[in-house]
């Protein structure tokens, strides 16, 4: 552990505006590091964190210029640097881990040449440089043998990609080490072990990080100190400890009320008769069982939960429920009626009653159409023609808590929360008795998520019943009444969130409870 | 520093790239411009011509290849036949004919993309491996197989060029459609049961626009070359038609006492193929901008 407390990065007066247009993306950011502390620069999609961390690379996006402040890494000012120094640099003196280790890693090559090629140091030896590699490797907690080596990317999970991402940052002693929102893409418990994994290296290194995330909850985890960014600008830059006890800022303050907490005390519901009964259903991909013998109930008005880490099967499951996943053999009744597998084979009255939130709405909705032609579209196929179509769209964004002046707008013309609300909108305009949501909230920053779970909530107590696919099993006790978790394509463990967190009764549970940040600030412990 | 106004700007932006945005984006490149200008050029020329042209086209005004002739500007042709009046009738054949191709060809081709990329399994198979055996054949020599079989008829001058155009059409349309079928908007309106022609035809079509278009223009740069060489060849349009590739052919021994009966109509062919080049160039630069995010 290296006890130093000097200052290896620092930055002054950064500025970063937008050509041509001249806009400033990011305006006056200041911040320090100290070696062997890491700094969480938290803020939503849009803050310009993510430029920040660029511009400590030396690096800008199309269109982009900095235009003002300084940089300095262990004490060189990185303006002054030209091509060739600004080469040298990278990697050496400042690295960076980006946001997807699957899109970071070279599909075509072997990890042993993607490793080497980050450690271009041209005084080492071959072997110096193979001995390197094998050890950043063991610390990383990866195996170091050859046939490890040997491998290409796509034959690794998602954690161990993204630690060999953060192996490869590391493997040049950096000074200074940029992660762009690292556990994004990563489930609890693999997040929970890359953390870690963050966590140990800095501090064996003395190496300065820079952490971006939307996520409170991570970098309060993590982070000896944060910086709240803003519309471009830092609002609030302290220790750890004083952002989330004193937040002086609302903006602090905002963020810190959405991040989902951890609940315990949630009191079992009356259950109303079953509305969707799931038995005994299997599905997989081609010869790949995903799912085996799943039995689920979801009553009338309810929430049920489906938790899992990536790969359980969750999605194939809510998936199969609306009809869209080929080769799945069990039965489903809805309302007493049976469920046809194929949607094709539904009524449509049952294809109505059902409806389906997808995860990403970056691609859940046809670019070409306006909001106004996407709300009516299930409307005008499953229930008719309206006698007053801008009555119907204005009531189903009113539902989804969006203005109905937004029905002539373009998807490309919404943000990411507000394009998911139109899902909503879409899918509760023709007043379906159950949602079915896929992690319709991972693909957005966490106060966005709160308050699409707000509006969720909204619907349910309108009478509607959800089936809510998630990862963040924080996020199951402020919604749901009833949780099942799955783990490899089984239900482990299933019933009233109450006692599922309270007293978890599998051990894979127990390992995803303890896996999620825990996050309970002094300040906001009141509510 | 403040977000709002940025917002407007982009939603600004965002309005102003609907609704032709793809030619909006063309339009900046400085080809699109100059391959509008020399298009549009040869364009007027073939549809204006016929109505301001001094004689009718089977009119005898001078002895063959005679130039110098009072009441004409370039001469007679081998017949002696006004050249400029025939310069001016010749152009529409040669557009409607390959605007028709191009368009037929793209529209067989683009529906066979469509279904194979929708519908996949063995409707793929069996739609692509048609496709494979058609792309076999070289256009050119495919055209002048047929034509010396059956004799050359107009519509199967067009029939035989939009046969030979459509398995490439159909390549691209069905990679473009694979790309879109993966997106969740496709899974939301098999969700709900919508029928699968109206998922290909609202969900599917207008994204794939891009490719579409960026193949129409291909096609009819095409079509313009195989039309004018099969009229050349004497396979196309047949005497006494005035035709640009016919006039060419027609004209080709006097070349030396009379140029002109041969330079107009290549001049002609060579704009207007350079001129659609620029503009097809034009639009696939900009769809390739918009697909990567650049150039909002």
């Amino acid at each position: 552990m290296t006890e130093t407390t000097e200052t290896v990065l620092s930055v002054e007066g950064l500025t970063v505006i937008g050509r041509p247009s001249d806009v400033t993306i990011v305006g006056d950011v200041s911040l320090n590091v100290r070696r062997g502390e890491i700094l969480g620069l938290v803020g939503e999609s849009g803050s310009g964190k993510t430029t920040v961390g660029l511009a400590l690379l030396a690096h800008r996006k199309r269109a982009t210029e900095i235009t003002g402040g300084v940089v300095e890494v262990a004490g060189r000012d990185l303006a002054a640097l030209d091509e060739r120094g600004v080469r040298a640099l990278r990697g050496r003196a400042v690295a960076y881990i980006p946001q997807s280790p699957a899109s970071a890693l070279n599909p075509a090559l072997r990890l042993r040449v993607q490793l080497c090629e980050a450690l271009h140091d041209d005084a080492l030896s071959a072997a110096e440089v193979d001995a390197r590699v094998r050890e950043v490797l063991r610390e990383v907690a990866l195996p170091d043998d050859d046939a490890f080596l040997g491998r290409y990317p796509h034959q690794l999970s998602g954690g161990q990609q993204q630690r060999v991402a953060i192996a490869m940052a590391f493997v040049g002693r950096p000074d200074v080490i940029v992660m762009d929102e690292p556990t994004t893409g990563l489930d609890v418990t693999t997040q929970a072990h890359v953390l870690a994994t963050v966590r140990r290296m800095t501090r064996e290194y003395g190496t300065a990080g820079i952490y971006i995330s939307h996520d409170m909850a991570v970098v309060a985890e993590l982070a000896d100190a944060i910086a709240v960014m803003y519309r471009g600008e830092v609002v609030e830059h302290g220790p750890t400890g004083e952002v989330l006890a004193s937040p002086r800022h609302d903006y602090t303050r905002t963020l810190l009320a959405a991040v989902p907490r951890m609940r315990t005390d949630v009191p079992d519901r009356e259950r109303d008769g079953d509305l969707l009964r799931i038995e005994g259903v299997s599905a997989g991909y081609g010869r790949t069982p995903v799912l085996e013998g799943i039995d689920l109930t979801v009553a009338r008005g309810e929430c049920t939960a489906l938790v899992g880490e990536s790969g359980s099967g969750k999605t194939t499951l809510s998936r199969t429920v609306a009809g869209l996943h080929r080769g799945a053999v069990g039965d489903l009744w809805f309302d007493g009626a049976p469920l046809a597998l194929n949607g094709r084979r539904r009524t449509v009255e049952q294809r109505r009653r059902v409806q389906y939130v997808f995860q990403n709405p970056y691609e859940a909705l046809n670019p070409r159409k306006r909001v106004r032609d996407l709300v009516l579209g299930p409307y005008r196929h499953l229930v008719g023609r309206p006698d007053d179509p801008d009555r119907v769209v204005a009531e189903a964004l009113e539902r989804a808590a969006l203005p109905a002046s937004y029905a002539d707008r373009f998807p490309e013309q919404l943000s990411g929360g507000e394009r998911q609300r139109v899902c909503i909108a879409r899918a509760v305009a023709t007043g379906p008795d159950l949602l079915v949501c896929d992690e319709i909230t991972s693909a957005l920053d966490v106060s966005v998520q709160a308050e699409i779970v707000a509006l969720l909530r909204g619907l349910q107590d309108e009478g509607m019943a959800l089936l809510f696919v998630t990862h963040n099993i924080a996020l199951v006790s402020n919604i749901a009444q009833r949780v099942a978790v799955l783990e490899r394509g089984r239900i482990v463990e299933y019933g009233p969130v109450g006692r599922v967190m309270s007293e978890p009764s599998h051990e894979y549970t127990r390992a995803l409870l303890a896996d999620t940040p825990d996050f309970a600030p002094e300040g906001a412990a009141a509510d | 520093m403040s977000a709002p106004p940025t917002k407007d700007l982009a939603a600004g932006a965002a309005r102003g790239r609907r609704g032709g945005g793809l030619f909006r984006a063309a339009w900046r490149h400085g080809r699109t411009r100059v391959g509008v200008a020399l298009t549009g050029l040869i364009v007027l020329i073939a549809v204006v011509g016929p109505f301001v042209a001094p004689y009718t086209p089977t009119e005898f005004v001078a002895r063959p290849f005679e130039t110098g002739v009072d009441g004409t500007v370039f001469g007679g042709d081998n017949r002696g036949r006004d050249v400029l009046t025939r310069f001016l009738w010749g152009g529409w054949t040669l557009l409607i004919l390959a605007g028709a191709s191009a368009g037929l060809g793209v529209l067989a081709g683009t529906v066979v993309g469509v279904i194979a990329g929708y519908l996949r399994g063995w409707v793929d198979e069996v739609l692509m491996r048609v496709n494979d055996m058609l792309l076999a054949f070289p256009q050119l020599i495919a055209a002048l197989l047929v034509m010396s079989i059956i004799g050359p008829r107009t519509w199967l001058i067009v029939a035989v060029i939009a046969v030979s155009h459509t398995p490439r059409v159909a390549r691209v349309i069905r990679e473009a459609t694979r790309a879109v079928v993966e997106q969740d908007y496709v899974k939301a309106a098999e969700a709900i049961g919508l029928p699968r022609w109206r998922i290909m035809a609202v969900e599917i079509l207008p994204n794939v626009t891009g490719p579409l278009l960026v193949e129409l223009g291909l096609r009819l740069t095409y079509s313009i070359g195989v039309v004018a060489v099969l009229g050349f060849l004497g396979m196309g349009l047949q005497p006494p038609t005035a035709d640009w590739g016919l006039m060419i052919n027609e004209n080709r021994q006097g070349m030396i006492v009379q140029p002109w009966a041969v330079v107009m109509p290549v001049a002609a062919i060579a704009i207007l193929t350079i001129g659609a080049n620029l503009i097809t160039d034009g639009l696939s630069r900009a769809a390739i901008g918009i697909d990567r995010g650049v150039g909002r």
